[in-house]
């Protein structure tokens, strides 16, 4: 049932972005109902991601929208990881909208892209997240069940 | 450990902490007879044969679920009759506000908008939310449009259908163990789902769900009252215990269910030792440190790779397996520039070397002291299971030695009786390690370590009795013995208990590590 129920949103979702996306966001690919690929683009000239593409992938759980998905940027040769206090070096985003707290079902792959792209347009911190090295060396949980402290919300 | 060893490890605890008295150590342990000791002692026992009220106990009541339910509805029926507002509204602001009504009704009442707000409880004053059919209605989380939809909206006005709302809230209640403050699906509405509008919306077994969880924020909410934490247990103690007295005194509790465990920090029962230390204690013995000490204490690095090395005998001439560096396990130099004093390293007076032998030894020494409290708490936790396990045997053995001896079964409930005081005993004199360990030592140490003596000794000779075979046992004349014994070992539990409580009121003891009671900055976190 509750598959369904995702799937079903889903393929309304995928026909929207199908036809239309915001600029700067581009669907990469989109084959089933359990991952999406997306490429963002920050548009203004901010200097940290000028002519940088960054890949994203979606992860949908059966219980998605009501669960949010897992979002991480992925690293390939010309995708980089985007240099940001809040996301670290392996991909993992740390943003409250993308746990089960901040995320209302009101929000879609659309809106969660383009909270990314305002999220490295406000940024002008060329840093990663304290503790970057050793979260990156030492973790091995799927980002849905990493405890994130969302302790600043002015980045 | 043998008697030996554990002669060395007092001495070099006591050097370890008292530098001053180390030069008579032996006398410690033989001449308490002479000085003001016998005194001190006999207090101490005075103190606990008159005073009924004994410094270890505390007042506290168990709440069984019939009463937690009780003491929230009169509260919201009292904040329902006061403010004239809903039950349900009643019930979210004391929830709010950790159901302090106090402060609740003062905030209501100087500004009753702003508090509605924080709480998550609109104002608009329209009638209770309901499913309704609106024509047009498309449902923003699964885009569903077809005609006749149900749908519902709280007082904000956020309108989801029924299928949604029914998924959201499950999810909500059943995977997040959410229920006091669920809010509007949409995204940064702060409105909370009220009990009234969620039974409207979800089926029989969530609401049931939810109102347990809801239930249990009660207890949860309120910092006198916790959980028992024995498994399916489901009442709750009450204990004015506050956090900041915890350096004071160690709130041992006792459920109706017979479980005993301590309110500060609901582990196990483990007087006399206070939280802090008890935190520290286990923390230790489950990490590294030792290990380190030990690493240190019995080996050293070679200076070129800095592979450890233990040396288990041989000559001072260390070749490294790993690198091939030659070099004086002494003085830690080249070997080659040894020249003619080959075997016999001359440069072993020399200051370096002196100080690497002092850190060395004071590593062995603190290994040393350490293994000496751990082995004894280890050895009584697993005496404590042993005994357990003796007694579920003695528990079929009481059936047969009521056969044998003709015996009624009142006759035999001495076994029971000297089971749970063998358990309770060797719980509390295993908690006394880990309390001596972190221990100064003056005059009152000594008064405890007399008192752990004699509580062991009465344990140890409890315990011997116990085991006997059930032919033995039917002997009135054990019988006998094993319930003096019993007794006595009750009684020199509680001398040793009420002694430690009491200094520990008074801020007496003196530790060898950092002790402000402050358990608050590490206090148990409520994660479910």
């Amino acid at each position: 049932m509750s598959t369904q129920f995702a799937a079903k949103r889903l393929s309304k979702e995928l026909s929207k972005i199908s036809s239309s996306l915001p600029p700067g966001i581009e669907l990469v690919s989109a084959d089933n109902f359990e991952e999406w690929l997306l490429d963002i683009r920050v548009l203004d000239n901010n200097p940290l991601y000028q002519n940088q593409t960054y890949r994203l992938k979606f992860r949908f759980g059966s219980s998605y929208p009501i669960e949010p998905p897992e979002v991480v940027f992925v690293k390939l040769p010309d995708r980089p990881i985007p240099m940001h206090p809040h996301i670290y070096s392996n991909g993992i985003i740390c943003l409250d909208l993308l746990g089960q707290q901040g995320w209302s079902p009101v929000q879609n792959v659309e809106s969660v892209c383009m909270s990314l792209q305002s999220m490295l347009t406000g940024n002008s911190k060329n840093e990663r997240p304290p503790g970057d090295e050793e979260f990156v060396r030492g973790n091995r949980l799927r980002p849905k069940d990493i405890e994130f402290y969302y302790h600043d919300n002015d980045v | 450990m043998d008697s030996d060893d554990d002669f060395i490890s007092n001495m070099s605890s006591e050097e370890d902490m008292l530098p001053d008295d180390s030069d008579n150590d032996m006398s410690n342990y033989e001449d308490y007879g002479f000085d003001d000791e016998p005194d001190a002692y006999s207090d101490s026992q005075k103190e606990t044969g008159h005073g009924k009220k004994v410094a270890y106990d505390f007042s506290f009541k168990v709440y069984q679920p019939s009463d937690i339910q009780k003491q929230q509805d009169d509260l919201i029926n009292e904040v329902n009759m006061i403010l004239d507002i809903s039950k349900e509204e009643a019930a979210i602001l004391l929830r709010y506000f950790r159901w302090n009504k106090e402060r609740l009704i003062e905030d209501y009442m100087d500004r009753p908008g702003q508090v509605l707000d924080a709480a998550g409880l609109s104002q608009s004053a329209a009638g209770p939310p309901k499913i309704q059919v609106i024509p047009g209605f498309v449902c923003d989380i699964c885009c569903e449009d077809e005609p006749g939809l149900e749908s519902f909206a709280l007082k904000c006005g956020h309108r989801y259908c029924v299928d949604c709302y029914r998924h959201y809230l499950s999810q909500k209640i059943r995977e997040e163990g959410e229920a006091a403050r669920i809010q509007c699906p949409s995204e940064g509405c702060t409105l909370i789902i009220d009990a009234r509008s969620l039974d409207l919306l979800v089926p029989q077994d969530l609401t049931d769900r939810y109102h347990e969880l809801l239930h249990r924020t009660y207890v949860e909410d309120k910092e006198t009252l916790k959980w028992c934490p024995a498994p399916d247990c489901q009442n709750a103690v009450e204990c004015a215990v506050k956090k900041k007295d915890l350096d004071r005194v160690v709130p041992t509790v006792s459920c109706l269910c017979g479980h005993r465990f301590c309110f500060g920090c609901i582990l196990n029962d483990h007087q006399p030792a206070p939280c802090e230390l008890v935190k520290k204690w286990l923390k230790k013995c489950a990490d590294d440190s030792e290990t380190a000490n030990w690493i240190s204490a019995n080996t050293k690095e070679c200076p070129k790779c800095n592979s450890t090395i233990e040396k288990n005998g041989g000559c001072n001439h260390m070749t490294c397996r790993k690198c091939k560096h030659e070099f004086c396990w002494m003085c830690m130099g080249l070997w080659s520039e040894h020249g003619t004093s080959w075997y016999n390293c001359n440069r072993y007076e020399e200051k370096s070397g002196m100080e690497a032998r002092d850190a060395q030894a004071r590593s062995r020494v603190s290994l040393e002291r350490y293994l000496h409290y751990y082995n004894r708490y280890a050895n009584h936790e697993q005496s404590a299971r042993l005994d357990k396990d003796i007694f579920h045997k003695t528990e079929k053995k009481m059936v047969q030695l009521q056969k044998e001896s003709g015996m009624s079964w009142i006759e035999v409930q001495y076994l029971n009786s000297a089971s749970q005081a063998l358990q309770t005993c060797r719980q509390t004199l295993m908690w006394t390690y880990a309390f001596a360990f972190y221990l100064a030592r003056n005059n009152l140490t000594e008064i405890f370590e007399d008192n752990q003596k004699d509580l062991e000794m009465a344990v140890e000779a409890l315990s011997e009795m116990f085991e006997r075979p059930i032919t033995e046992l039917a002997d009135p004349k054990l019988k006998v013995e094993i319930m003096d014994k019993t007794t006595y070992c009750n009684k020199r539990r509680v001398i040793l208990l009420e002694d430690t409580a009491q200094n520990l009121a008074e801020g007496k003891w003196t530790f060898n590590v950092e002790f402000s009671g402050s358990a608050a900055n590490g206090g148990p976190s409520t994660r479910r």
